[in-house]
């Protein structure tokens, strides 16, 4: 076997992709200019801001294949813990759709779940028009690297258009697994998600990422476009193996009074990077980025979130929530950005950490960048351990020392689980937290 | 039932109890009374385990054990309940998680089976009924947002659920008004059992009319200073606590 430099391996994965995944010649192009911002950009060194305290070397310095199509079978047992039973949904193994494992038969009239491969491969048609439009305006292809290269090596993901005033009960979910190759040598995917919510539309949509325990990478962009007064909740779960990295990419545009909510879960990988930035570019819009990040040994998780004010009336809530053992490290950076129109902004963001062991570590940082002057902008962060007296008074009552530690760890999230409307995921963070976790050192939150 | 030997506890490399005896058996009801910083949440602590107290001297055998080889959950599930002075808040837990949790933690230790939600919540109903506690405790978070009372009403309401063998009371007294002392005080007498002992920790004698000890000690500078019957309350009530230090700069002496 030839050893390729990581250079080669992304040239040979942008040419296998250009050879193969058929595409409008308006995706072809927008590939082709990925590419070369990529090349121009290079995967992402601490030296740069947005990167400072997230060292992406062993991504920077593997050469990564990409992922094959695998098995339905083989992917079998790699999937079953992740999916939630929820009835409507799509399966990816190593980045492509396998359209056996996913029923969307239940959905309402128009609601459209679609294999991105399958859209773009179609005949010229209204859905791949829009879909066309919506992915060559490359958004974040200038400065983002790795969205580049998702972009540059866009061939599948998941297609999902609820058209105006529908209303989707049942939640959607969209599960990407990566099965690592009999040899266990790197693989990579790239999932691209688009969601667009038509005017006065709701819907709840859950990304599942997970994989094998070989070293593999996930690098997942995602877009959501809600209309006007649409509803939207959002969750990511990131429950990768310990061997995978994570990279994750979600960008946010809210019309008119549209009320978003994401909920980003890291559960596993051993380096995740999730970005989130949301544009709230109509009145009266609201918007709730709250997030939940566990991570113990050397993990590192890293969440970035950027909310955008371009107009008065808008309020934004943010609660970040980590819990961090061993010698995880965790980043994470809030920027609000209040343009100068965006009176009567209310935006809150809160940061909280708890460390259970003295070589975690977190850095976190807001930015507040505000132009306006009538705005309402509260941020807040703290660091905290256990607390000792409660540990005492639950141990006093006959709890052990494991069972009291989870039970003060799922109090810390509590108000995030509760933030949950999807059942089955508060059930298994329930689970998690309260049976799973492990003592300071040792196991890991990755359960498969 | 418990046997205290010459305590010696200190935290911080402080000092605090120096020299403690004390005897307690099945069946009796003793109290501790004493000036504030005596020592007798110090003692409370120790015995059911907080390691930040470390004891430096002495032993103490709880129904032939050397308790101070237990770890503070293991005595709870050996009978040992303290009711703190001041119970901690512990947002996120709610009280029936922890009461469920705890109860069958003990019925495991005892080797009796674990109780199901139903028969949980018909044990837990009757015990709130006789200590008039409201139904919506259970889902409150434990002790969050609860006045002085309710917290100390809530302490006996867990004990009452878990029944130890040892209880040990510390100022459960402090803030309650006198309806909710009756009702707390009657909570305690109906658990008065030839099988159980309870420690009464209080400044006051106001609380000994209506939980009769048998027996009340007197601490004084981490020191039992002087023991005697129920009417020895009386008597430090009525001399107030400079009487002890006078007796305690004698014992001293
Ligand atoms: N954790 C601690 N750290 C430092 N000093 C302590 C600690 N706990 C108790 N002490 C000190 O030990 C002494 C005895 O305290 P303790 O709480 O046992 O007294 P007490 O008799 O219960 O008083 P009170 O009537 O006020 O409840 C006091 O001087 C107190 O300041
Ligand atoms: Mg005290």
């Amino acid at each position: 076997m030839t050893t390729l430099a990581p250079a080669e391996a992304y040239a040979d994965a942008f040419e296998a992709v250009r050879r193969t995944a058929a595409a409008p010649d308006g995706v072809v192009d927008l590939r082709r200019r990925a590419f070369e911002r990529f090349t121009a950009l290079g995967v992402p060194t601490t030296r740069l801001e947005a990167w400072r305290f997230t060292n992406v070397a062993p991504i920077a310095n593997t050469a990564f294949t990409l992922a094959t199509p695998a098995e339905r079978e083989a992917a079998k047992a790699d999937t079953a813990p992740h999916a939630l039973g929820i009835g409507a949904g799509l399966l990816f193994v190593n980045g492509r759709h396998v359209a056996p494992a996913s029923d969307v038969s239940a959905l309402p009239d128009g609601v459209e779940v679609l294999s991105l491969a399958d859209v773009l491969a179609s005949d010229a048609n209204e859905t791949r028009a829009a879909v066309e439009a919506r992915v060559a305006s490359g958004a974040g292809i200038e400065n983002e690297a790795f969205t580049a290269l998702n972009t540059a090596l866009l061939h599948d993901g998941a297609v999902v258009r609820v058209p105006a005033d529908t209303v989707v009960e049942q939640p959607i979910q969209l599960l990407f697994i990566t099965s690592p190759p009999p040899g266990g040598e790197p693989v990579m995917t790239h999932p691209r998600v688009l969601l667009v919510v038509g005017e006065n539309a709701q819907v709840r949509v859950v990304e599942s990422y997970g994989g094998g325990d070989s070293p593999y990478l996930t690098n997942t962009v995602s877009e959501v476009i809600a209309g006007p007064s649409a509803v939207v909740d959002h969750y990511k779960l990131v429950r990768e193996s310990p061997t995978g990295y994570h990279i994750g990419a979600m960008h946010v545009r809210l019309g008119r009074a549209a009320n978003f909510s994401s909920h980003a879960v890291t559960l596993g990988g051993a380096i995740v990077r999730n970005d989130a930035q949301a544009l709230l570019d109509g009145e009266g819009v609201e918007c709730t980025l709250n997030g939940l990040y566990l991570a113990n040994g050397s993990r590192l998780v890293d969440n970035h979130t950027t909310i955008h004010h371009a107009q008065p009336h808008c309020s934004s809530h943010e609660l970040y929530k980590g819990i961090l053992d061993g010698e995880a490290r965790a980043v994470f950076n809030g920027k609000i950005i209040v343009a100068i129109d965006a009176q009567k902004t209310d935006a809150k963001q809160t940061n909280k950490a708890l460390l259970l062991s003295e070589d975690a570590q977190i850095n976190t940082k807001p930015e507040l960048e505000i132009f306006a002057d009538d705005v309402k902008c509260t941020h807040g962060a703290t660091v905290g351990q256990l607390d000792e007296d409660a540990l005492f008074y639950l141990r006093a009552r006959g709890l052990g020392l494991e069972q009291a530690r989870s039970a003060l760890i799922h109090a810390f999230a509590s108000d995030l689980l509760n933030h949950i409307a999807v059942e089955p995921i508060r059930e298994q963070l329930d689970d998690l937290l309260l049976a799973d976790l492990p003592g300071s050192g040792g196991g890991s939150f990755h359960v498969c | 039932m418990l046997e205290v030997t010459n305590l010696h506890a200190s935290v911080a490399g402080r000092g605090i109890l120096r020299g403690i005896d004390l005897s307690v058996k099945a069946g009796e009801v003793h109290a501790i009374m004493g000036p504030n910083g005596s020592g007798k949440s110090t003692l409370a602590a120790v015995l059911a385990g907080r390691e930040e107290y470390e004891v430096t001297a002495g032993s103490v055998a709880y129904n032939g054990r050397d308790l101070l080889e237990m770890e503070p959950e293991e005595r709870a599930r050996e009978g040992i309940f303290l009711a703190f002075q001041y119970p901690v808040e512990i947002p996120g837990v709610n009280n029936a998680y922890l009461l469920k949790a705890a109860l069958n933690e003990v019925r495991k230790h005892r080797g009796e089976p674990e109780l199901d939600a139903m028969d949980f919540m018909a044990l837990v109903k009757q015990r709130m009924q006789v200590l008039h506690i409201d139904q919506d405790l259970l889902k409150r978070p434990v002790n969050e947002g609860f006045s002085g009372g309710e917290k100390k009403r809530n302490e006996i309401f867990q004990m009452a659920v878990l029944e130890p063998k040892l209880a040990i009371m510390d100022e459960t007294d402090s803030g309650l008004d006198i309806d909710a002392l009756r009702t707390v005080s009657a909570g305690v007498n109906a658990m008065r059992s030839p099988e159980r002992a309870i420690l009464v920790v209080t400044h006051y004698q106001r609380l000994l009319n209506y939980i009769v000890p048998d027996v009340v000690h007197v601490l004084s500078d981490g020191r039992i200073v002087k023991s005697g019957g129920k009417d020895l309350a009386l008597e430090l009530e009525e001399k107030g606590y400079g009487w002890i230090e006078g007796v305690a700069a004698q014992v001293g002496a």
